[in-house]
């Protein structure tokens, strides 16, 4: 993937002739035009597996639909957005402007969605983001045409601060790395254990990407408090885990944290990760018919186990077709669209949500608890969370 | 700060300086007998980790996968020196760092196209996988230990070599006076080739022995070049005396500023580069 050219741009035609030929038959009037979806993803640098999974997750949605929704093909453009942010505005303006795309899928970092959100403003196509978790998209940020099927970080690690109270924690110690992901979650969590009765004793940021953990455990250790709440994600996930097991840490002070912590770094951590509880509004191990189906076909199609990611990319594609089958093919009518959009039910192998007012999902989050290298779903930690959704005005 | 407290900080500014010795010290090496800047240094560092993170999954056996990695690490050492590296003895350094960034790319390329972007670990050897408990709270993990332990080995080792083998005097006169050393007929095409085979492999040794305790992902070489360049400027560029005493101030300095000035801790190791700069331009020791 690092070879493609940057200002690559592939225009794939997803429907074959022949089904557009058997479709036409159906009805006279209906418009045959593709539906363009722009699909803004990293497929080059450290989240170039996260751009994949969530590319995967949409194509598998519309797949099951036979790549046609309401009787029009649907088309994909697809761009590489390297995870940067300075390319954001850029890369979106083509999307909208030249492309003319009624969809735009992206992106994975927050930092990006920033950009494309400015770039989306008062403009024809609706942004769908699979992943960027920033409080701000869906919160002050907010706008008619900007949708979020994944999370938001406050979603994340809001219900854990109750969760730590019933495990009887009072006094507990947080930490993550310095940027926008860590501070949010990290608030998030103090917000509701604090209002719970708990005590945020120290709050400790570690620069971004700094891996030298060894200080600050040795500082937690001092501490001695009932337990620890982090956020990390991949490789810093990694790398904590193993070192507050090697500190002699994990038997002595319990470790919590979003889901993120274990997630896509399960095999990775090994042994140290075993028995650490996270909430997160998915885990692979869910039980239910939908997650088992899908993470099946997934499996068959790629040949690789689904995650997070590719959920979120699937619940994507899930929202394009119920909402344009809502409008009977109509994309034009963008107000009619945004409102079928805002009324859909989606089925997701997380468990079905609909959207709140400020467009991110209203859904389950659950508790989860590392056994034999698996995230198990404990129980359901906050049924159907709302985003406060601070600063939005829609 | 309690008395203990501070005593396993200073062994954890202590043992975390001394891994960064072990990369800095290729860098130093090549940079002061060869002039060359080898911005692929961390590159090394990252293939070094990949690579023992392969072979012990391939040969079950941590030591037999040091063994290879080393040893290839070696080979592509050799192989870039003798078909790259040569061409550029004439040029100036702007054509190396175009020629180093250059093998940056394709060594991260590589390492996503063999080894993907997961994050991935390797676990402590089975023989070193115990703790030591040193406070009531705190055990200390002996693999750490054993890196400390390592990391001053191979200091030694070096300190002996480059003042007490014929290797280490040609070493130290290739530092001194490259074209004197050529002209008094040492053979330095030789010479620079083992120069910058070593110390590629030192630092792919770096990465290789972190591997257990450090995450593999893309883009670990950057970081570790920077932290890495600090350490060299400090102790001035070529002197390998110099990039140890400056390594174990850069991580003694490091662990306590991320206790003691947390906002400020991610600034402390370049404020002290610039301030050390200051008043010694030429780093701490010049070669």
């Amino acid at each position: 993937m690092i070879f493609k050219n940057k200002t690559l741009r592939k225009v794939v035609l997803a429907s074959s002739v022949m089904a557009t030929s058997v479709l036409s038959g159906m009805s006279a009037h209906a418009d045959e035009s593709p539906i363009k979806i722009g699909v803004m993803l990293p497929y080059s640098g450290v989240y170039a597996g996260l751009g994949e999974a969530a590319t995967n997750g949409l194509k598998q949605a519309l797949k099951e639909k036979g790549n046609t929704i309401a009787g029009r093909p649907v088309e994909f453009i697809i761009s590489d957005t390297e995870a940067k942010p300075a390319r954001a505005p850029e890369l979106t303006s083509a999307m909208t402007d030249k492309d003319n795309a009624d969809f735009i899928i992206g992106p994975v970092h927050s930092g990006v969605a920033m950009g494309m959100i400015k770039s989306v403003r008062n403009k024809d196509s609706i942004m769908i983001i699979p992943n960027a978790g920033a409080n701000a998209a869906t919160g002050a940020f907010c706008q008619p045409n900007v949708f979020r099927t994944s999370f938001s970080s406050w979603q994340t690690a809001y219900p854990m601060g109750n969760q730590a109270i019933e495990m009887g924690y009072k006094k507990v110690v947080t930490l993550s790395w310095n940027y926008g992901f860590g501070k949010e979650s990290l608030a998030a969590f103090s917000e509701s254990f604090e209002a719970a009765g708990g005590e945020v004793v120290k709050e400790i940021f570690v620069p971004f990407p700094k891996t030298e953990f060894q200080s600050y455990l040795t500082e937690i250790a001092s501490i001695k408090p009932d337990a620890v709440f982090v956020f990390f994600a991949g490789g810093g996930s990694v790398k904590f885990v193993k070192d507050y097991d090697a500190m002699g840490l994990k038997g002595k002070i319990p470790l919590i944290g979003s889901g993120f912590l274990t997630e896509g770094t399960i095999e990775a951590q090994g042994e140290a990760a075993d028995g650490l509880f996270t909430t997160l509004h998915y885990a692979d191990t869910l039980d239910n018919p939908k997650n088992k189906a899908f993470r099946a076909e997934y499996l068959s199609l790629y040949n690789k186990p689904a995650d997070l990611y590719a959920v979120q990319g699937y619940d994507a594609g899930q929202l394009i077709i119920q909402a344009v089958e809502a409008t009977k093919g109509n994309t034009a009518d963008k107000k009619a669209l945004i409102k079928a959009m805002e009324g859909v039910e989606i089925d997701s192998p997380r468990g079905s949500f609909h959207f709140s007012k400020a467009h991110n999902p209203i859904q389950n989050i659950y508790l989860r608890k590392v056994e034999n290298g698996e995230n198990v779903v404990v129980k359901t930690a906050a049924a159907n969370l709302n985003d406060p959704a601070r600063g939005c005005r829609l | 700060m309690e008395m203990s407290l501070f005593l396993v900080q200073l062994l954890n500014g202590i043992q975390y300086g001394l891994l960064l010795f072990l990369v800095a010290s290729g860098l130093t090496l090549v940079f002061g007998v060869m002039g060359i800047l080898n911005l692929a240094h961390g590159s090394m560092y990252m293939i070094g980790a990949y690579l023992v993170y392969y072979f012990a999954a391939m040969t079950d056996s941590f030591w037999l996968a040091v063994v290879i990695a080393c040893s290839i690490a070696m080979v592509i050492g050799v192989i870039i020196e003798r078909f790259l590296i040569v061409h550029l003895y004439k040029r100036d350094h702007l054509d190396q760092v175009l020629l180093t960034v250059g093998l940056i790319f394709i060594f991260n390329a590589a390492q996503s196209f063999i080894w993907g972007n997961d994050p991935l670990g390797v676990d402590v050897p089975e023989l070193l996988s115990s703790s030591i408990q040193i406070t009531d709270i705190v055990e200390y993990p002996v693999y750490r230990l054993f890196l400390s332990v390592l990391c001053v080995g191979i200091a030694i080792g070096m300190y002996y070599v480059i003042n007490n083998t014929k290797l280490g005097m040609m070493i130290r006169a290739g530092e001194s006076n490259r074209e004197m050393v050529e002209n008094l007929g040492v053979n330095i095409g030789t010479l620079f080739t083992v120069v910058f085979a070593v110390g590629v492999t030192l630092s792919a040794l770096a990465g290789i022995v972190s591997a257990p305790v450090v995450s593999l992902v893309p883009g670990m070489g950057e970081r570790v070049l920077i932290s890495c360049f600090v350490v060299v400027v400090i102790g001035g560029m070529g002197s390998i005396k110099g990039a140890f005493v400056a390594a174990l101030l850069v991580g003694i300095v490091d662990t306590f500023a991320s206790v003691l000035l947390p906002g400020m801790s991610s600034m402390t190791i370049y404020l002290l580069m610039a301030l050390i700069l200051i008043f010694k331009p030429q780093g701490l020791f010049k070669s």
